[in-house]
């Protein structure tokens, strides 16, 4: 079997020197897919994503890119090899122009960007209209399309959403959903974290059900869609 | 004719006069409020920070003339001011290595970095009496005057005369230029940028790679020739005084927080604010008014709401008015 | 080490230090230095009551202590003759306006419905309100000043006993302590700091300027003192006998037992005030604060109200940085408004406090004492240094001057650094909190 693009290899760990949250917790992406971890509350799902960018401490297991592991690389240095995170809450630059918030999204980068740019446009042509306006001035479903962007200006090799539909109505998710199938379609490997597991689990071409911080349930997002136990625990029903 | 004579005068004794000192006081607000939107603590070594600035630029300056170098019609500071501006830089790369940079990477409560600027007032106040010693100091050279009161009295044939001292447009120009600079690199530079992003969210600035340590040296880069800007544009238009500058730390934080403690365009603003309120609240109002109304109405007494003694009083009570209806400030600073 | 071994060994030293320092520059120094470190410590007893129990970061206490000195002079020293007639009455009457002016403003504010009527009356009063206060106020203030303007030109005091003073000292900074806690308190912790050292320049600058107060800058002198005067001892033939009997001057022997007098009563107040803070520390009461300090969200989210007790500390610390103030000026025997220094008088106490042990009332008493001498001995040890430096140069060199003239100014760095060392490797404090 081959090695998934990304992944989580039964990582065990947590906070500092606070007790462990993960336990031998296994997170994987594929190239071309989406991966979604879903999971009742305090099941350590962003805990587990946070794990796998290197945000907290993996006392066993071992986080792997592409075949390197870079378990012990910093966040900062992760993005560098090519890991696009998108964090849940403050993950724009609310008192910057929409078009700075991508400049600054590229700021690793030394060549030229503006073709990234110019694709990240597309993918979300709001963003072009409002590309002067701050960031802090636009619709929650608007900010986290800024925040999708920026991720997207290093030209990640995955992308990583911490539930980027938290907070938004209805329909914006619905909106967010359509866009973040469309940045999958262009080839880049998404692993995203979401609390509306229902809609995630159609669009996931692999999922994971986190409890406490162990696998619970992993499987293609029809599979579990179609596990009764998954529908009984989670779904209701 | 009146009118025309009321508003010479009032030129003469607040507009000049008040926007010379709002710019002053815009310069060191931008400094204080640069420190507080990038590291996150209000320096209370910052007018200790000016005058060591100005009292290096004062050596300078005086090394200058005894080589018999002057700046023409100007005050040979300005040639001095990028040797004040080095020595700072300097200075507080040096205070931020020895004393800041601990506790950042231990990521202390913001008010202990406080004291701890505290702990640094005391010592560059010590360094400033060390090299300048507690004196009044005029250091201005240079043509004394732009516009003489005579001079307009003459050319206008107004009763009024109005003064512009060289200082007051040196201090607005200078200032100006200070402020096109700053604000050309906070908001069309990359590392102006980063500051930027640096300042309004720390951690997703740091996911997007951008290097904390140089974004902190950066600032002090600046901060430093900010402050000492400010304290040379103020020492040449008043006097060097190690205690004035300290005392400068009043009306500068009043100024960072009307204008919203984080925004430079705030601080600017709350510069004006602060300056144009202690002039005019602690100006003499009966030449003006004697203009402006009829004959048998015009004041006998000073008509001066308060003694210029009180000048803190002003930028205090503007500061607690704009604190208990507007806590972020004029302009929206990040501190609630 | 321990606590119990610990505290008694460093106030062991103290006292060897003070010991020292009177064997070898004479007992009076000593004493000098003692007095006004005891003064020292009760200000530092007061700050660490705000900052070590509660947070609170106060850097006005200038301003308290200068409103304790005038509270010395307001109640001990004689009524001036004839200035309440000329105008004492117009000053006081035009004050009670200017305070209901603004509570009449303030009333507007929280009573009427907001929208731009609320604004103008509040603005038509505040207007109004000020000339009117002026119109009253400025006749009375050039009447009384008018007065005798070389000995008096001021309203003079109440005539009472100076111990009195104290206090009311306290009773006076609580006051100013109280409007500003209510203004500034539960905005962020920068923000106080802020307005309370606006606050306590606006008090020197008030005392400085207000002649009818405090004769400002002609400075207020022969302020009654608790304890005889040396010359009254010196001529006094009892005193004289027990002093050639102890084998000492009449004249050193005065000065000794008037400052050991000082000196007693100054260490009871110390010591009462101490005893109180422990209990207080120790209450339940004391317990809360510093759970509000350590957690304010949770303090808060229990029903603590956690402003109103903030404001209760607030008013008690700077009521006593009031009482060291009014026992200074006391010890003084004047008021000096132009002598009040923010450096010596709000931020070396701070330096007392981070020194001696934050949220420790034995270390911030250790840290008043040990500071004030090393802030009374830093200057003859840095003159000795300079000059051990110098020596190699030149008699009279313009760097021997320079080095010698530089001297002077060993206070402020050797504080500052003192402050930056302590912070950085034993930031509790030679007395840490427990």
């Amino acid at each position: 079997m081959t090695e998934p693009f990304l992944i989580g290899d039964t990582m065990t760990g947590g906070y500092g020197k606070g007790p462990d949250i993960l336990h031998g917790c296994t997170i994987a992406v594929e190239k071309g897919e989406i991966a979604v971890i879903v999971g009742p509350n305090g099941a350590g799902k962003s805990t587990a994503m946070k794990a796998v960018f290197g945000m907290l401490n993996v006392n066993s297991g071992a986080v792997r890119l592409d075949g390197e592991d870079i378990t012990h690389l910093t966040p900062q240095e992760r993005v560098v090899k090519g890991m696009g995170f998108v964090p849940q809450t403050s993950n724009i630059f609310t008192s910057m122009t929409v078009e700075e918030n991508l400049e600054m999204g590229a700021f690793i980068r030394r060549d030229d960007f503006s073709d990234t740019m110019a694709q990240v446009y597309d993918l979300f042509p709001i963003l072009k209209e409002k590309r002067h306006q701050a960031a802090g001035e636009l619709s929650g479903g608007q900010r986290q399309q800024v925040a999708v962007g920026r991720a997207l200006m290093t030209k990640p090799k995955v992308l990583m959403l911490d539930e980027p539909t938290a907070g938004v109505s209805p329909i914006v998710m619905d909106e967010l959903f359509d866009r973040i199938i469309e940045v999958a379609r262009t080839g880049i490997p998404i692993l995203m974290v979401e609390q509306n597991a229902r809609q995630a689990l159609e669009i996931a071409d692999k999922a994971y059900v986190l409890v406490q911080g162990r696998n619970a349930h992993t499987g293609t997002g029809k599979q579990l869609l179609a596990d009764p136990e998954v529908r009984r625990s989670f779904l209701g029903g | 004719m009146d009118v025309i004579n009321a508003l010479v005068v009032l030129a003469n004794f607040v507009i000049v006069p008040g926007l010379a000192y709002g710019a002053q006081l815009a310069l060191g607000a931008l400094g204080v409020t640069l420190i507080y939107g990038i590291l996150r603590f209000s320096n209370f070594a910052h007018g200790d920070t000016m005058a060591f600035g100005t009292a290096i630029t004062i050596i300078g300056t005086n090394a200058l003339i005894a080589a018999g170098i002057t700046f023409g019609p100007l005050p040979t500071a300005l040639i001095a001011l990028p040797l004040g501006i080095a020595a700072t830089c300097l200075l507080v790369l040096g205070t931020d290595w020895a004393v800041y940079k601990f506790y950042r990477t231990k990521k202390a409560a913001p008010v202990i970095l406080v004291i701890v600027s505290m702990g640094v007032m005391f010592i560059m106040n010590g360094i400033v009496r060390f090299i300048i010693g507690v004196g009044d100091i005029n250091f201005a050279d240079g043509e004394r005057f732009v516009v003489t009161a005579r001079g307009f009295r003459d050319a206008t044939g107004l009763a009024e005369g109005l003064a512009i001292r060289t200082t007051q447009v040196i201090t607005v120009i200078v200032a100006l230029i200070a402020m096109a600079l700053l604000f050309w690199f906070l908001n069309k530079t990359r590392t102006g940028k980063s500051m930027r992003a640096f300042s309004d969210n720390e951690d997703l600035a740091l996911l997007s790679g951008i290097n904390p340590d140089w974004v902190v040296k950066v600032t002090w880069m600046i901060v430093a020739a900010l402050a000492t800007t400010a304290g040379v544009l103020y020492g040449l238009d008043k006097s060097f005084k190690a205690f004035t500058y300290f005392q400068l730390l009043l009306p500068i934080f009043a100024a960072a927080i009307v204008g919203g403690l984080g925004s430079p365009l705030g601080a600017i603003a709350g510069g004006f604010v602060i300056a144009f309120s202690e002039v005019t609240v602690t100006y003499a109002w009966k030449r003006v008014l004697g203009y402006v109304l009829p004959e048998n109405l015009a004041p006998e007494a000073l008509v001066q709401l308060m003694s210029t003694d009180y000048k803190f009083a002003v930028s205090f009570a503007i500061l607690i008015i704009v604190l208990l209806f507007k806590p972020t400030g004029l302009f929206k600073g990040k501190s609630v | 080490m321990n606590p119990a071994i610990r505290t008694p060994l460093l106030f062991g030293f103290v006292a060897v230090l003070m010991i020292g320092t009177g064997i070898v520059q004479g007992w009076n120094s000593a004493l000098l230095i003692l007095n006004m470190g005891l003064i020292s410590a009760i200000m530092a007893l007061g700050v660490n009551l705000q900052w070590g129990f509660a947070g609170l970061f106060n850097i006005g206490v200038m301003g308290f202590v200068a409103l304790g000195g005038l509270a010395a002079v307001l109640i001990s020293t004689p009524p001036t003759p004839g200035a309440w007639a000329a105008g004492g009455w117009n000053i006081v009457i035009g004050l009670l306006l200017g305070g209901a002016t603004v509570i009449a403003a303030i009333l507007a504010q929280s009573r009427m419905a907001p929208g731009r009527i609320r604004t103008l009356t509040t603005l038509a009063i505040l207007i109004a309100g000020f000339f009117i206060y002026r119109a009253v106020f400025d006749p009375g203030v050039a009447a009384v000043e008018a007065i005798n303007p070389s000995v008096s030109g001021n309203i003079g005091g109440l005539n009472l006993p100076v111990l009195l003073s104290w206090p009311v000292g306290g009773l006076l900074a609580a006051g100013a302590a109280w409007i500003i806690g209510k203004t500034a308190l539960g905005l962020r912790s920068d923000y106080l700091a802020i307005a309370t050292l606006g606050i306590a320049e606006i008090i020197i600058a008030v005392l400085k300027n207000e002649d009818w107060l405090s004769r400002g800058v002609k400075n207020v002198i022969g302020i009654d003192r608790p304890v005889p005067f040396e010359i009254e001892l010196q001529q006094d033939p009892t005193f004289i006998a027990r002093a050639v009997g102890l084998g000492l001057d009449p004249v050193t022997a005065s000065g000794i037992y008037t400052k050991l007098a000082y000196s007693a009563l100054f260490a009871v107040v110390l010591l009462i005030l101490l005893w109180m803070a422990q209990m207080a520390l120790k209450s339940p009461w004391g317990r809360m604060m510093r759970a509000i300090r350590d957690n304010e969200t949770a303090a808060r989210a229990m029903g603590k109200d956690v402003t109103a007790r903030h404001l209760q500390i607030f008013i008690l610390g700077s009521a006593i940085c009031g009482v060291a103030g009014a026992m200074m000026t006391t010890l003084d025997g004047q008021l000096t408004p132009g002598s009040y220094q923010p450096l010596r008088f709000t931020f070396l106490v701070w330096v007392m406090v981070i020194v001696g042990g934050s949220g420790n009332n034995f270390g911030a008493v250790l840290g008043g004492i040990l500071i004030w001498w090393l802030w009374v001995q830093v200057e003859p040890m840095g003159l000795a240094l300079m000059q051990i430096l110098s020596s190699g140069l030149a008699d009279g060199s313009a760097l021997q001057t320079r080095m010698i003239d530089a001297a002077a100014h060993m206070r402020l760095l050797t504080m500052g650094l003192l402050m930056l060392i302590v912070l950085r490797f034993s930031p509790r404090g030679l007395i840490p909190e427990r």
